[in-house]
């Protein structure tokens, strides 16, 4: 069973009272929420998403609108954490980003069991990209790219990798498209569902465009890190890939990543061995199809 | 009503009882332990107990817990070590106080203990070079408001949080327990005559174990607003569990009570460690304490009974916002006399309603601390 079974209102019926409970990669979701953005949302985003019966869940999520006078005068949005709302309301418009990001949190700032680095990560034939870079710098573009071309997407955000045997750990989720590159996707792939344009956020316009259907699927297939692409979108520029230092690369993961200092020695010799088998790049691009292009010839690190 | 089911109290008290846990249990227990701020301890009861089996999802849950609290505690003492090199000119004694005295002398609950900030005391005449020291060494104060700053200064036990500009770490500066302003009116001076060095760090000592006890007890019943309450209460019954041993333990307790003006305090400790967590008190030692109990001794453990539970929805009750509303008033109360406290609380609330307008910065914006 998955959410798509439910109807749109039966959908909203059970996030109302119980709330709605699927898998999404390791972790196990509990949602509820009374508002109609919310509901929509999970229904066009995540209607591939197993539900689950069990009877526990890793984080309890609950998206509501604040008592008071901001139920009505410049409604309001906020988020709680089974109980405890650790942050400030945002307008009721961006309801469902807000989802999307307080479930980042969550993982990002709890999952100590795994290194978490700030990246978009895709795979094929199990071997795994990670494109970390400063936002702005069209990694989610490219994401989005690779996945509508046959890549297999793992997140945009969150690069999981085990510290027992760091393998990497698919978070499929939505990805978020932001300004220019909402129109440069829904042009690039017409066949994605990609959802409506939040406008005004602190990101700029955000859109979220659905996970593919064998991400979402497959998403309990690790995969093995080979190549670590800093991406940069340069307009006109030709595409081009250059080597690049894994002592500097090492660093800025470090840096870039959310739990590198929680987790100390683990965190060191995970990441090092990480860095040291994979290739690692800059990757300067205008344009999507070169981008494939020289993605589909990346070299293996191993044999 | 249903029955409460607080598996964090259950689990402190008889950790082997998690091996026959179901699922559900183990997943209302996780819920419950993170809102005490209490899952990194009870991972490392349940380490104690290899019969305790998690399944693997409450597991990571466990690890990831377990390596906040081994960090906090490597960053704890890389911070004690910033202090002391900071202060050393001064040539004046740092108290350690809390979780920072745990975690520098091994006692017993520094296992999976959980940081929020480092709590150190120096003698009052000392104060204000401390705080130099501190501000040379990289701290600042965290308050910028004025009416902070005068609040600390004037009335309370210790400076305005200092944070460190680079690490982000958070000392209280004390100078006493208790504010200045408070009812109760122990002695700093005695407090730091008895301290303890402590070992291979020059003056750098922590308080003599009956002291510890009695500022953790007036810590959690006469001063905080119980936010970890039962992270403390667990604390004071590992301390009394740990030096109960010593000769002649229970009354000498009690004398020190008695010298520091601190028997309600005790009162309460003694009782609520002995009801809710089996803390093993004789008889006579809560006998001792009884004439020091409260007029309303049955609505205080009306209310006690409430604030001591974990912060979760499962262990709330009609009467729950109320009894830590209560608490929190009677805080303050306890702090200062109705004529300061009335104004104070009022400013309060305003700045709180003003805060709660998002500024720019990361989506999702952290709520203010206090």
């Amino acid at each position: 069973m998955n959410i798509a079974t439910y109807s749109r209102e039966r959908l909203g019926q059970y996030m109302a009272t119980d709330g709605v409970r699927f898998r999404t990669g390791p972790f196990v979701v509990d949602l509820r929420s009374t508002l109609p953005a919310v509901v929509e949302g999970i229904h066009q985003m995540y209607g591939e998403y197993p539900l689950i019966e069990s009877d526990h869940a890793d984080f309890y999520l609950h998206l509501k609108q604040p008592a008071g006078i901001r139920h009505w005068w410049r409604p309001q949005v906020c988020f709680a954490l089974d109980g405890h709302e650790p942050f400030k309301p945002l307008p009721l418009s961006q309801a469902f980003p807000m989802f999307e990001w307080a479930l980042n949190w969550c993982v990002a700032s709890h999952m100590h069991c795994y290194l978490i680095i700030h990246a978009a990560v895709v795979e094929r034939d199990g071997c795994v990209a990670v494109l970390p870079a400063p936002p702005g710098s069209g990694k989610s573009t490219l994401c989005a790219g690779l996945i509508s071309r046959g890549w297999r997407l793992f997140s945009d955000e969150l690069a999981l990798i085990s510290l027992k045997d760091r393998r990497v750990i698919p978070l499929p989720r939505p990805v978020g498209l932001k300004n220019n590159s909402i129109d440069i996707m829904r042009a690039y792939a017409p066949q994605a569902v990609i959802g409506p344009n939040y406008t005004d956020t602190r990101k700029g316009t955000v859109a979220h465009m659905k996970a593919p259907t064998t991400s979402i699927r497959r998403a309990d297939e690790s995969g093995r890190a080979a190549w670590i692409v800093f991406p940069k979108y340069t307009a006109g520029a030709e595409a081009r890939l250059t080597p690049r230092d894994p002592g500097q690369t090492a660093l800025y993961l470090a840096q870039n990543a959310f739990n590198y200092s929680v987790l100390g020695r683990a965190g060191f010799e995970t990441l090092t061995a990480v860095v040291d088998g994979c290739r690692c790049y800059d990757f300067e691009y205008s344009q999507l199809d070169d981008a494939i292009e020289i993605f589909a010839a990346l070299e293996l690190p191993y044999a | 009503m249903p029955e409460l089911r607080n598996w964090v109290l259950e689990c402190l008290r008889q950790p082997q009882r998690a091996a026959d846990f179901s699922d559900a249990d183990w997943d209302l227990l996780i819920r419950q332990a993170r809102h005490s701020n209490l899952l990194a301890r009870l991972d490392w009861l349940f380490q104690q107990h290899p019969a305790v089996q998690p399944p693997i999802w409450a597991e990571r849950h466990l690890e990831a817990a377990r390596r906040v609290s081994d960090r906090q505690q490597i960053a704890v003492r890389y911070e004690i070590g910033q202090i002391v090199r900071a202060m050393r000119p001064l040539q004046q004694p740092v108290i350690l106080l809390k979780g920072a005295a745990y975690v520098a002398t091994g006692l017993a609950p520094y296992h999976g203990r959980m940081f929020s900030d480092i709590d150190i005391m120096v003698p009052k005449p000392v104060l204000e070079r401390a705080e130099q020291r501190m501000l040379l060494a990289g701290w600042m104060s965290a308050h910028h408001d004025a009416y902070d700053q005068k609040y600390y200064r004037t009335w309370m036990h210790e400076l305005p949080p200092l944070r460190h500009r680079r690490r982000g770490t958070v000392v209280d500066m004390h100078h006493t327990i208790l504010p200045e302003t408070a009812r109760l009116k122990p002695d700093a001076a005695r407090l730091i005559a008895a301290a303890v060095p402590v070992e291979g760090l020059e003056q750098v000592f922590v308080l003599a174990p009956l002291d510890m006890i009695l500022h953790s007890a007036t810590h959690l019943f006469h001063d905080g607003e119980l936010e970890n309450g039962l992270r403390d209460l667990v604390d004071l019954d590992a301390l009394l569990r740990h030096f109960a041993t010593d000769d002649g333990f229970w009354p000498r307790l009690q004398a020190r009570a008695e010298e520091m003006d601190l028997q309600r305090p005790l009162y309460y400790a003694l009782r609520y460690c002995r009801e809710l967590l089996q803390t093993p008190v004789p008889e006579s030692a809560l006998a001792a304490t009884s004439p020091h109990q409260p007029r309303f001794a049955a609505l205080m453990d009306m209310l006690f009974q409430r604030a001591l539970r974990p912060d979760h929805v499962s262990c709330n009750d009609a009467f729950t916002g109320l009894a830590r509303w209560l608490l929190y008033v009677r805080s303050h109360h306890l702090r200062m006399p109705l004529h300061l406290l009335l104004p104070h609380l009022v400013r309060k609330a305003i700045k709180r309603r003003r805060e709660s307008t998002p500024l720019g910065g990361h989506p999702l914006e952290k709520k203010a601390a206090d």
